[in-house]
């Protein structure tokens, strides 16, 4: 009779499962980053290399990149898995579906919400961000990517079993990044004003809260209807 | 015997049958009910004190407005119908209210865009509400997207039900937007719990407006979802049998 592992103990190795597999596929791990710094390139070159106007852009291109970034790496969260069968074990494992995935998607905000966050700040100078927004970008792209991991995971989930599920996955994920979106690059823009920031933060750290609390849930649901169709 | 009718929604043909009678009455009664409403609030109602009569749109952008968020409750409680109790006729209706739902919402947006253009010198601002209709307007829309991408209609209902259920977030943020943000859009008039600020020589043309959307939704959605019967049941004895009548 196997023992039952205990839930810490698959939590822990699940995130291990995870950072191991992204550590041998290395590449992976540069692709956002690599569209983020490519992006930033493209703005001034087809907008205006213009430093004011770049400054005044800077905080709102920085975000809706960096949310462009993680949508793209959404489309491989569950697919590799789906691919060759370990996402129906994860379904059919006697741990609790949501906790298993609340850790797939913590490691994915690892592996991609915080690099493109600590890039964030080397490309706002590329971008002529002004001096007051690098420490609220870095903690609003910290907590924000967090909910954009969570919510674009919904959307993986729901698509997974599809050819093509890339594009139709942004579509239906968009608009629930509205609010994120709304809120970061506002803190950004605020405290580039000097207007305080606390009311945007508090919101996107709700955000983060309510969608932890309640994406796992969907996600789950999501993963067991795309594994059995 | 209380819950009998709702068990009797498990079968797509008791409820083709029993719609076959009201059609024609809702019909009938919706439409002549837009029809007496526009005409009241077009010709017989006052023109706005500061407005003038641009502001007669009225009569058909807060009914659109109304019913594209009513239609999305109406889709999403369908979809978590179909999903706890695996009721096929439920997805059929949730899929037949999602086209529904977003010309709805582009109509409400368009006749906003007719409206705001003379009072507020623009077709279109970012304001809080109507980018929470935009953002209304692409939820319906990746309802619709995400219906036709599987070829397995069961995986697309079910999954069509998920995604519409966590957009009911949606619904609130659109109706509370006027009152959390700064914003040209004109808070609410119509009010359930005290008087509205509204005069009655216009409310009671926009309330008589906005019942005769509902019954014409509900018309609307009969029509669509006895199509969607039709199709999906298109290999049984009774639908051959109606489609052999001609």
């Amino acid at each position: 009779m196997v023992e039952t592992p205990s839930l810490r103990r698959a939590i822990w190795q699940s995130l291990r499962r995870e950072l191991l597999l992204s550590y041998r596929h290395k590449g992976d791990l540069a692709n956002p980053l690599i569209f983020f710094l490519m992006v930033v390139v493209f703005t001034p070159l087809g907008i205006s290399e213009e430093p004011a106007m770049l400054a005044r852009i800077a905080p709102g291109m920085l975000w809706v990149i960096a949310l462009l970034a993680t949508l793209l790496s959404l489309d491989g969260l569950f697919r590799s898995d789906f691919d060759d069968g370990s996402l129906e074990q994860m379904v059919l494992s006697p741990q609790p579906l949501a906790c298993l995935v609340l850790t797939k998607v913590f490691a994915h905000w690892l592996l991609t919400g915080v690099p493109l966050t600590l890039l964030a700040p080397l490309l706002g100078v590329m971008l002529q961000l002004p001096a007051g927004g690098y420490g609220v970008l870095v903690m609003t792209l910290l907590i924000g990517t967090g909910s954009l991991s969570l919510i674009g995971a919904i959307g993986a989930a729901l698509t997974v079993g599809l050819r093509k599920g890339g594009l139709l996955l942004s579509l239906i994920i968009m608009p629930f990044y509205v609010p994120v979106l709304i809120f970061g690059s506002g803190a950004v823009k605020n405290a580039i004003g000097g207007f305080p920031v606390n009311a945007e933060l508090a919101i996107l750290c709700a955000m983060l809260l309510g969608w932890s609390v309640l994406a796992p849930f969907a996600i789950a649901g999501a993963l067991k209807i795309s594994v059995r169709a | 015997m209380a819950w009998q009718w709702f068990h009797r929604l498990g079968s797509p043909k008791w409820f083709y049958e029993k719609t076959a009678a009201w059609l024609p009455w809702l019909g009938f009664i919706s439409v002549t009910l837009i029809l007496a409403g526009s005409i009241w609030g077009l010709a017989f109602g006052p023109a706005e004190a500061k407005q003038g009569n641009s502001a007669r749109i009225i009569y058909i952008h807060v009914p659109t407005a109304v019913l594209a968020m009513a239609g999305y409750y109406v889709m999403a409680i369908s979809g978590a119908i179909g999903l706890i109790w695996r009721m096929k006729l439920s997805f059929m209706v949730m899929k037949a209210a999602a086209p529904i739902g977003a010309v709805l919402t582009f109509l409400a947006l368009f006749t906003g865009a007719v409206w705001g253009k003379p009072t507020w010198g623009a077709w279109w601002v970012w304001d809080g509400r109507i980018t929470s209709m935009v953002v209304l307007f692409l939820l319906y829309l990746g309802i619709v997207a995400l219906q036709g991408a599987y070829h397995n209609q069961d995986t697309a209902d079910k999954v069509s039900s998920v995604l519409a259920l966590v957009g009911m977030v949606n619904i609130p943020i659109i109706y509370k937007s006027v009152d959390w943000w700064y914003t040209l859009h004109q808070p609410a008039t119509l009010k359930l719990t005290q008087k509205s600020s509204i005069d009655p020589s216009m409310g009671y043309p926009l309330l008589l407006m906005i019942l005769a959307f509902y019954l014409f939704y509900a018309w609307v959605l009969l029509l669509r979802t006895r199509v969607e019967i039709l199709r999906r049941e298109q290999k049984t004895n009774w639908v051959q049998d109606i489609v052999a009548k001609g």
